[in-house]
């Protein structure tokens, strides 16, 4: 027996650390892949809010397990969006340096 | 059991995303990323989201890292150089996470004996329990998430192809 407390602790470690990368990282791809550590972490909550809200009922509920699914999704589309942006702005300045690419900067 | 499983998946997914956080190379933190999703994929299975933990290794750690992976080898992108940006994120960036993390772990913990426990093999959600909800309560919401994978298909390739 594992308390669920426990796995939303994990979550919140593993969204911490993709904060952290988050920030501190300066190469493009790096950052988009803690946005996905983060996504991943979040959807570990919903799953273990799922589990504790079926565990209150007494019987199986599965909505939070459907917006992890719609998350999957979402993430699947952006992971799509974002690298072809990437491609795009590698192209455009040949450099993965979030620092360099400062276009918008006033 | 399910505690020795959890402490050896939980211990693999922190240590990965330490490793992403720690790596230089983009391709040692997208393969450190892999062994956190394929351990998060076990921990689903531990809360008996059966579903969601095969999508978890085919979605995420299947096709969305081999784009990633694909994607660092094309651009051929090295070791990443530290600026003079990064110094503010240092300092504003470590403190913030711990203090997100600090807060989320009291109130969890504090939380504890309200949020009950788990038990290996209650409540598995299998793919027909899921799909019965998906499709008969979340018909539209479903539908409308295949447009939009096919407008972010249509926008990808956009995107990426080159211009004339």
């Amino acid at each position: 027996m594992v308390p669920i407390a426990y796995y939303l602790v994990l979550s919140a470690i593993l969204f911490s650390i993709g904060v952290a990368a988050f920030l501190i990282k300066r190469n493009i791809i790096t950052i988009f892949m803690s946005i996905e550590l983060m996504l991943n972490a979040v959807n570990l909550a919903f799953i273990a809010f799922s589990r504790q809200w079926s565990q209150t009922t007494g019987q199986l509920q599965v909505n939070g397990q459907i917006f992890v699914f719609f998350v999957m999704v979402v993430a699947a589309a952006e992971a799509a969006v974002g690298l072809a942006i990437v491609i795009a702005v590698f192209r455009a300045r040949s450099t993965l340096n979030v620092d360099s690419i400062d276009l918008m900067k006033l | 059991m399910h505690l020795a499983l959890f402490i050896i998946f939980a211990g693999l997914c922190v240590a990965g995303a330490l490793n992403l956080l720690l790596q230089r190379h983009p391709i040692n933190s997208a393969l450190s990323l892999i062994v956190v999703m394929s351990s998060l994929a076990v921990l689903y299975l531990l809360l008996g989201a059966e579903f969601l933990a095969a999508a978890q290794v085919i979605v995420y750690s299947g096709a969305i890292m081999v784009l990633f992976t694909f994607v660092i080898m094309l651009l051929n992108a090295g070791k990443e150089v530290r600026t003079h940006g990064s110094k503010l994120a240092y300092i504003a960036g470590f403190p913030g996470a711990a203090a997100l993390l600090g807060l989320l772990t009291y109130i969890f913990l504090s939380q504890k004996s309200s949020f009950g426990s788990a038990r290996l093999g209650e409540y598995l959600a299998t793919t027909s329990d899921l799909s019965r909800v998906l499709f008969r309560d979340l018909l539209l919401p479903f539908e409308v998430t295949s447009i939009l994978i096919l407008i972010a298909i249509l926008g990808a390739v956009a995107l990426a192809r080159k211009e004339h």
